[in-house]
C-alpha cells in the first residue's frame, strides 16, 4: 500500500506541463491526488513520472459569465460546493457535490480531476454530460474543447491524449426557470452509488415539459443520457403516470452487469425509482427562481 | 541469522528524492524525502509524530486526517513533496502545552466518544476543521452524520461521537462568548 517509484516533476506553467508530458507517454498528472494516489497505493497504476500541476496559478481560477461557469483544473471540489455564485448559476453542482466522496476528500480533490479519472460510477461526469458541458484541453498542437459526450469513452477512459492536459471544465448556466435535481442511492454515504440520476427540465406556462435532459452514472461503462425517458417527458404534463413511464423506460439503459453492490434487476429498479423521484423534484423546482 | 528474522530491508537507493520545507504544528522543518513518501509516513516515520494513524491507506477510514493549509485532508492521499511550503497541523497541535484539551478533545472525553482510540485523531482533525470552516454549524443528526461519514469507527457505534459533536459546539460557543 505504498506508491511505486516514479519521477516527480513540479511545473509552474502550462507550457512546462505540456513539455513534460511530451517526454514520456507513461506520465500521470497530479492535481488533488484523491483518485491518483489511491491508484498508486494499490499499484493499479505505475506511471514513470508524475507532473504536479498544483502550482500553476491560472489553473485555480473560477470564471463566471452570463452563460457558463469555467472551473480550472486545480479548483477543489469543496470550493465549488461552497461557492454561492456557482450555486446561483447552476445549483446542480452543489447538490451533486454533497454526494461526491466525503467532505475531507472534497477539500483536496479537484472537480476536473474527477472528470479526468472518469470512473463510470462517478457523479460529476454524469452532471457534465447532462448539462451539456465541455472540457478545455491543451496539447502540443494547441487548444481544443471537447463536448462531454465525446469526452467520456469508457470506464476510466477519456478522449484525452497522453500528451494533453485538461485545463478547465465548463458547465452551462441554467436558465432561471429550469427545474433541476441530482439524486443517488448508495449503500453507504460517500460510496460510489449503485446509480445516480441528474435531471434538468423546463415546463411552459401551460404545464407541458418543453425540455428534459436526464443523465445517469453507475449503470454502464460510462455516464449516459437517458434519451428514451427524456422523450417520454417532453411535450407532456409531468403527471404521475408520465413520470412513472419515464422511470420504466430508463431501465433499458442499465448495461452494467450485476456486481457486489447490486444485481442487474435491482440496479434497474433503483434507476427507475431515481428517475421518478428526481423528475418529480425537478418539476417542483421548475419555474421558481433558484433558491 | 535465523530463518525467521528478515534481513535488513534494502533501502531503495533508486528512489528520487527532493528537499521539502514546511511548517508543522507551528515549527518549520526541512527534510530530504523520497518523492513517493506519503505525508502520513513522513509524519510518523521521519518526524516521529505518531498521533496521525494509518488505517486503510486509500482514503476510506479517515484515521490519518490532518489539516493542510487550513483544510482537512488525508495524509495517506498526499505525498510529502506536495506539502512543500505548506502549513500542516496534526492532532499533536490540539492540546495546549499545559495539557488543557482542545474543546473538541474535551467533548470526546466528556461524552465517551472513543473506546480503543485508533480512529480518534482523524475524527478530531476532521471536526476541528469543520468547526473552523463553518461559522454556524448545522447540528441536526443528519448533518452531523454526513460530516462524520468520512471517518470510520469500529468501536463506538457513533452515538457518543454524535453527542460529542454537539457538546463540542457548546464548548466552542462558550469559548467564543468568553473571548
Amino acid at each position: 500500500m505504498k506508491p511505486p517509484q516514479f519521477e516527480y516533476r513540479r511545473v509552474l506553467t502550462i507550457e512546462d506541463a505540456i513539455g513534460a508530458l511530451a517526454e514520456n507517454e507513461n506520465t500521470a498528472i497530479l492535481a488533488g491526488g484523491q483518485s491518483l494516489i489511491p491508484t498508486l497505493n494499490f499499484r493499479l497504476g505505475m506511471p514513470d513520472s508524475l507532473i504536479d500541476i498544483s502550482r500553476i496559478p491560472s489553473l485555480s481560477r473560477i470564471e463566471l459569465t452570463e452563460t457558463e461557469i469555467k472551473i480550472g483544473a486545480m479548483v477543489r471540489q469543496r470550493q465549488v460546493e461552497l461557492h454561492d455564485d456557482i450555486k446561483q448559476a447552476n445549483p446542480i453542482l452543489r447538490e451533486t457535490l454533497a454526494h461526491v466522496a466525503h467532505l475531507v476528500i472534497r477539500n483536496r480533490g479537484t472537480l476536473v480531476g474527477s472528470l479526468a479519472h472518469a470512473d463510470a460510477a462517478a457523479e460529476l461526469p454524469a452532471v457534465l454530460l447532462t448539462c451539456g458541458g465541455r472540457v478545455a484541453v491543451v496539447g502540443p498542437d494547441g487548444e481544443r474543447s471537447i463536448a462531454a459526450d465525446d469526452f467520456f469513452r469508457f470506464h476510466l477512459t477519456t478522449d484525452l491524449k497522453p500528451n494533453e492536459l485538461i485545463t478547465a471544465a465548463s458547465f452551462p448556466v441554467l436558465p432561471p426557470d429550469a427545474g433541476w435535481a441530482f439524486g443517488e442511492i448508495a449503500r453507504r454515504r460517500g460510496d460510489y452509488a449503485i446509480a445516480g440520476v441528474c435531471v434538468i427540465l423546463r415546463i411552459d406556462s401551460s404545464g407541458n415539459c418543453t425540455d428534459a435532459n436526464l443523465g445517469a452514472c453507475g449503470i454502464a461503462s460510462r455516464p449516459v443520457r437517458l434519451l428514451e425517458a427524456e422523450q417520454i417527458l417532453i411535450g407532456n404534463r409531468l403527471e404521475v403516470d408520465v413520470i412513472g413511464a419515464a422511470g420504466e423506460a430508463a431501465r433499458e439503459a442499465v448495461q452494467a452487469p450485476g456486481d457486489n453492490q447490486a444485481s442487474l434487476a435491482y440496479r434497474q429498479q433503483v434507476l427507475a425509482t431515481l428517475v421518478r423521484r428526481n423528475v418529480a423534484r425537478a418539476a417542483a423546482r421548475a419555474g421558481a427562481p433558484h433558491e | 541469522m535465523s530463518k525467521k528474522i528478515r534481513n535488513a530491508v534494502i533501502k531503495a537507493a533508486t528512489d528520487s528524492t527532493a528537499e521539502i520545507s514546511l511548517k508543522i504544528n507551528g515549527e518549520t522543518v526541512t527534510r530530504e524525502v523520497s518523492t513517493r513518501r506519503l505525508l502520513s509516513d513522513f509524519l510518523r516515520h521521519e518526524l516521529g509524530l505518531t498521533g496521525s494513524h494509518v488505517g486503510c491507506e486509500h482514503g476510506v477510514c479517515g484515521c490519518c486526517t490532518v489539516i493542510i493549509d487550513g483544510w482537512a485532508g488525508r495524509s495517506c492521499l498526499t505525498l510529502a513533496v506536495q506539502v512543500d511550503g505548506a502549513e500542516v497541523r496534526t492532532v499533536e497541535s490540539l492540546a495546549a502545552d499545559d495539557g488543557t484539551l482542545h474543546a473538541v478533545q474535551q467533548a470526546f472525553h466528556e461524552c465517551h466518544a472513543l473506546q480503543c482510540g485508533f480512529c480518534t485523531p482523524g475524527f478530531l482533525m476532521s471536526l476541528v476543521n469543520y468547526f473552523e470552516r463553518t461559522p454556524s454549524p448545522d447540528l441536526s443528526e443528519d448533518n452531523i452524520r454526513s460530516v462524520l461519514a468520512g471517518n470510520l469507527c469500529r468501536c463506538t457505534g457513533y452515538q457518543n461521537i454524535v453527542a460529542a459533536v454537539r457538546r463540542a459546539a457548546e464548548l466552542l460557543n462558550a469559548e467564543e462568548a468568553k473571548s
